[in-house]
């Protein structure tokens, strides 16, 4: 060993021992002292995804609460909140589901809760069911007329709008709230037995808008009727391809 | 004089071609292997959004506030719903509402309003994720399955991921100061569950499901309805799909 370095000049030597040291040096810290979990990115990420798998559930999930209210179930099922999850109206329920007696879910009473989803709002999709919470029968309880797990209007639906519920829904916001459908609709009895058979009729021309829109219309309802010339508005078209008559759009 | 010329020329020639070669030679790889599709039978999850039919009723925040721990104060989400108004002047303004928010009946009598819808938004778990690609400490990394999940033993809280993401999905999490954002519920979706926000969605405008499944909800959502992606030309390849989406949505 010594002759092996006496073959070097004396500074070389030197030097060749401490690069030797900090070789060693830096081999141990990396295979010795650094934790192998530390290196391996891989199983760090399988870490990650098991510490992921086993956060706690709090939504059980619609068919472990179907499990012990089957009678509650089968009403939702067959009404208009169908779709719903239970969980959606009475929070997260996987405690109740493991205690049931100590946990119990919340039940949304308040005047407040119901509008979150059906109070009018512009932005909703046309057709969903909507009300005004100010107008619409002032503090009483939304579940005192609505049974919440089969939603219905308290009284049923009389005539057009019982099949028809978005067209009424969205003509009971619109100018032509105070028109019944049959001012523009003949609809004979037979529609309702057979309602594909035998349709009600649709205004085909732009004279019939034109009974209560034209400039010197005479109909009684028509008074404060929105007035035009028809025959210098829009002559190329029916009045329809630009005004939705259920929702009619006009500039006052 | 003329010896070193040479060779410093040579030098510096050799070091530039053997980096050109290096290069190409670690871009091509790295390329092949983001456009690879996922193996037969490895779930590859997605998720469906039908605009349309979104109410802006916030049960959704509500619920994905509760299932993952996410703090109450109202500018940390892990998902969010956007209220766009396009007035008739052509201008659009773009509004986060907040859950349990009172809605304003009067908005209704406003003319100048063109058109207005909410726009459920979420993580989009990218099949070629920026946030991953800038990690410094590899704390953010894709599962098999495709989802996006943030290691928060080794984040070391740089923000670094969501400044990259061109979704604005991620947020720094006040109590554990390390990148949070969705995970699709990673730990309901593993045991067999819809994620929280699918799961209360009153009017299923949220869909989700496997998209290597030949019949799910989610694969029916994308056969039967016109689709389109946040930001497509950003290349990341996001798994939440849109229907019905208004090109003012960014």
């Amino acid at each position: 060993m010594g002759k092996l370095f006496e073959r070097f000049p004396d500074p070389l030597a030197r030097l060749i021992v401490v690069v030797l040291a900090l070789v060693v040096a830096g081999l141990v810290v990396v295979f010795g002292l650094i934790p192998k979990s530390m290196m391996d990115v891989n199983a760090q990420w399988a870490d990650a995804v098991k510490r992921e798998e086993a956060r706690p559930i709090k939504y059980a999930g619609f068919h472990a609460c179907a499990e012990c209210h089957e009678e509650l179930y089968a009403t939702k099922k067959k009404g208009y909140h169908r779709d719903l999850s239970c969980e959606t109206c009475h929070g997260p329920a996987k405690a109740h589901t493991e205690d049931s007696d100590k946990v119990k879910p919340a039940i949304p009473a308040a005047r407040t809760f119901c509008p979150q989803c059906h109070a009018y709002d512009p932005s909703r999709p046309r057709g969903f069911p909507m009300i005004n919470p100010v107008a619409h029968n002032p503090l009483k309880a939304c579940a005192s007329c609505h049974n919440p797990h089969d939603p219905k209007p308290p009284t049923t639906p009389k005539e057009c709008s019982a099949c028809h519920g978005e067209i009424a829904r969205m003509k009971a916001v619109s100018h032509h709230v105070q028109l019944e459908c049959t001012t523009c609709h003949d609809a004979p009895q037979r529609h309702k037995v057979s309602p594909r058979s035998v349709r009600p009729s649709k205004p085909q021309t732009r004279e019939f808008c034109g009974k209560c829109h034209g400039k010197d219309a005479t109909d009684k309802m028509a008074k404060n009727a929105p007035k035009i010339d028809l025959a210098g508005h829009g002559e190329k078209y029916v009045c329809w391809q630009c005004h939705y008559p259920h929702s009619p759009e006009v500039e006052q | 004089m003329n010896g070193r010329r040479t060779f410093l020329r040579g030098f510096v020639s050799v070091l530039l071609s053997g980096g050109a070669i290096g290069g190409i030679l670690k871009i091509l790889p790295a390329k092949a292997d983001a456009r690879e599709a996922p193996p037969k039978g490895q779930k590859w999850y997605g998720f469906g959004v039908s605009v349309d039919k979104c109410i802006g009723c916030a049960r959704c925040m509500e619920a994905c506030k509760n299932e993952n721990n996410v703090p109450r104060e109202p500018f940390f989400f892990r998902t969010w719903v956007e209220r766009y108004i396009t007035r008739k002047n052509g201008v659009t303004t773009v509004k986060a509402i907040g859950p349990n928010e009172e809605p304003s009946p009067e908005a209704a009598s406003d003319k100048s309003i063109l058109r207005s819808f909410f726009v459920p938004k979420l993580c989009n778990q990218c099949a070629s994720p920026p946030c991953v690609q800038v990690c410094p400490v590899g704390a953010t990394f894709q599962t098999k399955d495709g989802v996006v999940l943030v290691n928060e033993k080794t984040c070391i809280g740089c923000r670094y991921c969501i400044q990259a993401c061109p979704y604005g999905a991620r947020y720094l999490h006040p109590v554990t100061r390390t990148a949070d954002k969705c995970t699709f519920c990673y730990h309901r979706i593993s045991h067999g569950l819809l994620p929280a926000c699918v799961e209360v969605c009153p009017t299923q405008t949220r869909i989700f499901g496997d998209l290597n499944a030949a019949a799910s909800p989610m694969s029916r959502f994308l056969r039967m309805n016109k689709i389109h992606v946040l930001k497509p030309g950003l290349n990341t390849e996001p798994k939440v799909y849109y229907a019905s989406l208004d090109g003012e949505v960014r």
